[in-house]
């Protein structure tokens, strides 16, 4: 959820309406759990889960296999996966871009925890161009202070390079 | 009446409510048989035993009900229930 | 100014900017992010107000009901089985009339256990004497908080109200809000001028007890309240920067043959499956109530009176008889030849989706409704 939120903050600080939201219930740290964004130039009104989405995150690898985490997503889609094997096995739709990056290892690198979120925000604004930098740098210095919003921000920027070296 | 909103209402309406009529025995004090112990102020369900100049004590009967509770604690046996005559 | 906050975040936040002089709440899914945020508020000296930590929700609301009645400007917030746990306080406060505001955030009744959105918490209360306001989005649900005190606090309302937001669905969504400042809050709401209040050098009881020669005038009275309320309510909604002034409010309805009526968050999607039907050349409108309690009959009965088929959608089932806001709509339409159908939807949590407001569309032009939606025949 804090990743769907950072995401939909840094959006916004960007000049764009958004939205964040769980799947309700199971906010605990570490269990499953599904987030949805939205972005749109004008109010968002729709409050349905996401069932299409344009982009998925997959914070963890040990899901694919056991959820389809794919579902829902066309041709033109993008995803970006947390792994360490970039070969995973997984079945992903016609048409879908599909970013490894070993986000767990960025996260314990640079916050000494395996916290992906931030890590994975870079990746994500770099591949789907939807979040710019600044605007990603700015929603995670007004969540984190001091020397974890610099730990948070290099994170960040580590994974954004990565993808858009990639691109 | 007019209503008051909230149904609220000052302290003291239940002066208004008197209950001395309700009774068929009432309670006669001797207060030279009394200790001053207290006890039948102490029990009274209406509160409305209360206590003389001289330290003894005696019903209001205008709100007295007649429960004979003050009789059946006294230890001098100093109250006792007479039959009321309206 | 827009802020990105999460609903519940930013009922806290604009809680703090009415100054409830005390709050009492004990802290329940999913109204807890609101109370644990004004009990930091207050710790951290942010907010002047006696924050009072009670065993339960009868306690919570007990307390306020005593801070009110002492004169004090005061707030709370629940939810589901806390609710249900407040129902005798919740008659005596209306009773008492204490103009106190409560935020519930939505939430079913067990049993079955369920944490997650309907309205059948709020609706189950509605014979109660609270006001009840329901938000569409989390903009609604703050401004309605300034609202809802203008409305209570008036010496010719003095009645509570609910807040009313649904569950998870708004409250742990994050969007964009604008919170007035703490000036344009002072400036639209005085501080409290109460009516009457306990006061030990004049004393007083309230909801003293009523014989049956004065018992029915109480409640009459009561009533008579709520009626006016609608007026102050219009007033309450004219003042404020954005336009509260309808009871009730049309989306599309102008031309339109169908009709969905509903309340809260489920009416957002709506809006959204409306213009997707309206492109398809279906002639279809919205009527949000946002006023469930006084119950604004005239007022649906005017929004409605262009439409010939019109459906309920309803977040809550009074068992054995239909959905609450189906049954009330239907007296309010009673007379005329509209067909008014109910659907029982999204109970529990169920996800709403725009295709599941389109099918509801469908079967009431053919006819069909006063039946539960998207039930899962599987497994009866």
């Amino acid at each position: 959820m804090t990743a769907a939120e950072l995401i939909a903050f840094a959006a916004f600080e960007g000049g764009v309406y958004s939205q964040a939201f769980p799947a309700f219930g199971v906010e605990r740290r570490g269990a499953p759990v599904q987030a949805f964004v939205r972005f749109s130039d004008e109010k968002i009104r729709l409050r349905s889960q996401v069932y299409e989405p344009d982009y998925i995150i997959v914070q963890d690898p040990t899901l694919i296999g056991d959820v389809d985490v794919f579902k829902g997503m066309t041709a033109g889609g993008i995803a970006i996966v947390n792994t360490e094997k970039p070969d995973f096995d997984a079945r992903v739709p016609e048409g879908v871009k599909v970013y490894a990056v070993d986000a767990t290892t960025i996260a314990l690198e640079e916050l000494g925890v395996p916290i992906t979120n931030t890590t994975l925000m870079g990746a994500f604004a770099a591949a789907t161009g939807e979040i710019k930098l600044e605007s990603l740098e700015h929603a995670l210095r007004s969540r984190f202070s001091g020397s974890m919003a610099d730990k948070n921000v290099r994170a960040a920027e580590r994974a954004y390079n990565l993808v858009g070296g990639a691109l | 009446m007019a209503l008051r909103v909230g149904c609220a209402s000052p302290p003291g309406r239940a002066l208004e409510n008197k209950t001395g009529a309700w009774r068929v025995f009432k309670p006669v004090f001797e207060p030279e048989k009394c200790s001053k112990c207290g006890m039948c102020a102490m029990v009274c369900p209406e509160g409305c035993v209360r206590e003389t100049e001289e330290g003894t004590f005696e019903p209001d009967l205008d709100y007295c009900k007649g429960c004979g509770i003050c009789e059946e604690v006294c230890p001098k046996k100093s109250i006792r229930m007479e039959k009321e005559e309206k | 100014m827009l802020e990105f906050m999460e609903g519940s975040h930013a009922v806290a936040e604009i809680v703090k900017r009415c100054r409830p002089q005390v709050i009492a709440a004990y802290p329940i899914t999913p109204q807890t992010h609101i109370v644990e945020d004004l009990a930091q508020m207050v710790a951290n000296c942010e907010l002047d107000a006696e924050y009072i930590t009670v065993e339960s929700e009868f306690s919570a609301l007990s307390a306020c009901l005593g801070a009110s009645a002492a004169g004090s400007r005061v707030y709370s917030a629940t939810t589901s089985q806390g609710l249900a746990l407040m129902f005798e306080v919740c008659f005596n406060v209306a009773g008492m009339r204490q103009p106190i505001v409560m935020t519930i955030a939505n939430r079913s009744l067990g049993a079955p256990l369920s944490i997650w959105n309907d309205q059948q918490d709020s609706i189950s209360l509605r014979d109660s004497g609270w006001l009840q306001y329901y938000a569409e989005d989390n903009q609604e649900t703050v401004d309605l908080h300034m609202i809802a005190y203008k409305v209570c606090e008036d010496h010719d309302i003095l009645l509570p109200a609910f807040v009313c937001f649904d569950g998870f669905i708004l409250s742990h969504t994050y969007e964009p809000v604008a919170l007035p400042t703490q000036e344009e809050v002072d400036a639209y709401l005085p501080a409290f001028n109460p009516y009457q209040r306990l006061d030990a050098a004049s004393p007083l009881s309230m909801g003293m007890y009523a014989t049956p020669d004065y018992y029915m005038e109480f409640r009459y009275e009561i009533d008579r309240a709520m009626q006016r309320s609608k007026q102050a309510f219009i007033k309450a909604g004219r003042e404020f920067g954005r336009d509260y002034s309808a009871l009730v409010e049309g989306y599309r309805l102008e031309d339109a043959d169908t009709a969905l009526v509903a309340m809260g968050s489920i009416c957002g999607t709506a809006k959204d499956a409306i213009d997707e039907m309206r492109d398809a050349g279906k002639k279809v409108g919205l009527l949000n109530i946002r006023m469930f309690r006084p119950f604004p009959a005239p007022e649906i009965a005017d929004a409605l009176k262009g439409v010939s088929t019109v459906a309920v959608l309803d977040k809550n089932i009074s068992l054995g008889s239909g959905g609450a806001v189906g049954t009330e709509v239907k007296a309010a339409l009673s007379g005329s030849n509209q067909a008014v159908y109910d659907y029982i939807i999204a109970l529990g949590g169920r996800d709403v989706r725009k295709r599941d407001i389109a099918a509801v569309v469908d079967l009431a032009e053919k006819g069909k409704g006063d039946l539960f939606y998207g039930l899962r025949t599987e497994v009866l």
